[in-house]
């Protein structure tokens, strides 16, 4: 009995949600591989790398610091990507939420209670307003949003790099490239007594619940959604592309920019060059893995939030480079999109039929 | 003139890892693959590279043994980009944050080292032809590679019939495929030359340019090669000066930190990327001239 390959007659949707499975089940089999390969045992290994950052109520607060941008941008995201809009540049628009964040928490510290809410306002439209230079270019340049956004991530990187060796530099710092400590007043509230995690991942479920909302269930998320699906039965319907674009871009990019600050006031308290870890990218994968749904996004960034603080301890307890991490993260997106195929390919046996009169004459 | 000189020197070397990467990423776009991994396989190309010579491997064994890593980690992105049609921007994406990780994962051992410098006999007899030898003396003969590989990919895109069946696969894999020709086939082929030339790029950077290895080497220079695609209008001719722009900004950026001592060295820095952006601003506001050039077929799918 062979067996063919052959399209479904419609996408599946349960294949669609068992696919991040599928693919965290086969990136579990390659960090086994990878650990054998460095002289471990591998089972006893992974359980090791994925419960020890658990273990205590400690560690699953760091789970939820982590996971809270995560979750924050990786909505974001998914708003735009639904609507065909690749913004690669979340890393870059992270880096502005900084910078304007952490210019008013510098500038106006003590000077109440209204600064840190002014600082995660500030901060989404520093995003907002790094995201929209390729969303304009793109609109009424038709340059590719991908490679801009992307290039404005260096540029970010090198503005930031600038304040904080420059004119932000802690003069009682010994001469670190570090800014001086925030005002408590700037900082955010720990919601988990004993732990760091704060107040943003109260604020990441919540923006999680509004896109939920505003996508599945609004004129204007119907219009995104279609311009991301069908961009043409879009034009014909007269849904305007452009305003997609700047959605799509706008939401991740204030997305970004809140997370941002949640950095700067959350675990550094402090603004440093390196301000973010890297949640622009993982945040890309975060949106793919939870199916560019906000109900998706939340399991999926808590579960790559793991793989990072798994991979800062496997420094730590097992002495591997913690870029492992990273290197899981990509072999998931990679997995991901293979097992994808199945929800609009199957494999069906089939049967030894006779073959039709025609062929045999 | 005697100045210009180590200016042209330096301009010449900056741009070269460019015009590997570059050809690798046009040579794959023409045949209608859109690879965003450019920049995970010249980081995994730059430590493999820079790996082989702490272990005592000459230039040409390191420069293989990259190409060979580049190839390696671009078979993953053709299987699901060909083989599977998985979409191809997604599936770049996976390569760069994967090959990223890669690099410093396998890297980690060598942050910090440094390479002693060790013209190459051919360089020094290079040196002594009369006339081009001041030049050539002073540039590494991965740089000369570099120009037959520009050569090559010319000459097969324009003159050889192999390369006329590459470019009808990216415009039109249906009638290609019609005529009888392995679409998938041709498609892993270019995208598996696309991380060879990204990997030798990479090991370029790590071996001769900085002679060192430390994260972030790479700097987006993957990103900048695929736009150069774009600049180019996915025309080898046009790649190539342009990666040569390209190297001369870098370098007058470094020149430009000395001279314009006020102006701040990380706006500088950011020169390069800057460029980039206002080029493809430039290139794409003409809509319909750039529709003209794109491969037709570019980031589609296609299954017989």
């Amino acid at each position: 009995m062979p067996l063919r390959i052959e399209r479904r007659p419609r996408p599946s949707r349960a294949m669609s949600w068992a696919s991040p499975l599928i693919a965290a089940a086969l990136t579990a089999a390659v960090a086994m591989i990878l650990f054998a390969l460095d002289g471990r045992e591998p089972v006893s290994t992974l359980w090791i790398f994925l419960t020890t950052p658990l273990a205590d109520l400690y560690g699953f607060g760091e789970l939820l610091l982590k996971a809270a941008p995560l979750i924050l941008i990786g909505v974001g995201l998914a708003i735009g990507f639904r609507a065909g809009v690749w913004n690669i540049g979340a890393e870059g628009q992270l880096v502005l939420g900084v910078i304007f964040g952490g210019w008013l928490a510098l500038e106006f510290g003590g000077a109440g209670p209204w600064v840190m809410p002014a600082m995660l306002l500030a901060g989404g439209i520093g995003g907002a307003l790094w995201a929209a230079v390729p969303a304009l270019l793109r609109t009424r340049f038709n340059a590719s949003e991908i490679l801009t956004s992307l290039m404005l991530n260096y540029c970010a990187q090198l503005w930031l790099a600038y304040l904080v060796f420059g004119p932000w530099r802690d003069p009682a710092g010994f001469n670190f490239p570090q800014s001086a400590p925030l005002h408590p007043d700037a900082l955010l509230p720990i919601v988990i007594e004993n732990t760091r995690a704060n107040i943003e991942i109260v604020i990441a479920v919540a923006a999680a619940l509004v896109a939920w909302i505003f996508i599945e269930r609004t004129h204007l998320g119907f219009q995104l959604r279609v311009t991301g699906a069908a961009p043409g039965a879009a034009r014909y319907a007269g849904f305007p592309v452009r305003r997609a674009v700047w959605i799509g871009m706008l939401t991740g990019g204030f997305a970004a920019g809140v997370a941002g600050v949640g950095e700067i006031a959350g675990p550094l308290g402090q603004i440093f060059p390196t301000a973010s870890a890297g949640y622009g990218y993982a945040a890309i994968i975060v949106a793919f893995l939870g199916r560019l749904h906000p109900a998706g996004i939340v399991p999926a960034g808590l579960l790559l939030a793991l793989l990072a603080i798994a991979g800062d301890y496997a420094q730590m307890m097992l002495g591997m480079p913690s870029s492992i991490g990273g290197l899981f993260q990509g072999t998931l997106l990679f997995f991901l999109l293979a097992a994808d195929v199945l929800t609009t390919w199957r494999i069906r046996r089939v049967e030894d039929a006779p073959l039709p009169a025609t062929e045999a004459a | 003139m005697p100045d210009l000189l180590p200016i042209l020197v330096a301009a010449l070397v900056a741009g070269t890892p460019l015009v590997y990467a570059a050809l690798g990423e046009l040579v794959a776009e023409r045949a209608g693959v859109i690879n965003l991994g450019v920049e995970g396989m010249m980081v995994v190309g730059a430590v493999v590279g820079f790996a082989a010579m702490m272990g005592g491997a000459g230039w040409p064994a390191a420069a293989l043994a990259a190409a060979a890593a580049g190839a390696a980690l671009a078979l993953p992105f053709a299987a699901l980009a060909v083989s599977l049609g998985a979409n191809q921007i997604a599936a770049g994406l996976a390569l760069t944050i994967f090959g990223t990780s890669l690099g410093s994962y396998i890297g980690k051992p060598y942050v910090g080292m440094a390479l002693a410098p060790a013209p190459s006999a051919l360089q020094q007899a290079a040196g002594q032809i009369p006339g081009l030898g001041v030049v050539l003396g002073q540039l590494h003969p991965l740089v000369w590679l570099s120009w037959a590989v520009f050569g090559g990919v010319w000459w097969f895109l324009y003159r050889a019939r192999a390369g006329l069946v590459l470019r009808a696969v990216g415009e039109s894999p249906a009638s290609a495929w019609a005529i009888g020709h392995p679409v998938g086939r041709i498609r892993y082929a270019a995208v598996l030359f696309g991380g060879a030339m990204a990997g030798l790029a990479g090991a370029f950077v790590s071996v001769v340019y900085t002679a060192l290895w430390t994260e972030g080497l790479i700097a987006g220079r993957g990103w900048i090669a695929v736009a150069l695609v774009v600049f180019a209008t996915w025309r080898p001719g046009r790649c190539f000066a342009g990666a040569y722009l390209f190297g001369g900004a870098t370098i007058a950026q470094l020149f430009g930190q000395t001279a314009l001592a006020a102006v701040p060295s990380e706006l500088m820095s950011a020169l390069p990327y800057l460029a980039t952006v206002v080029v493809l601003v430039v290139i794409s506001r003409d809509e319909a001239r750039l529709r003209l050039h794109v491969p037709a077929s570019l980031g589609k799918p296609f299954s017989a």
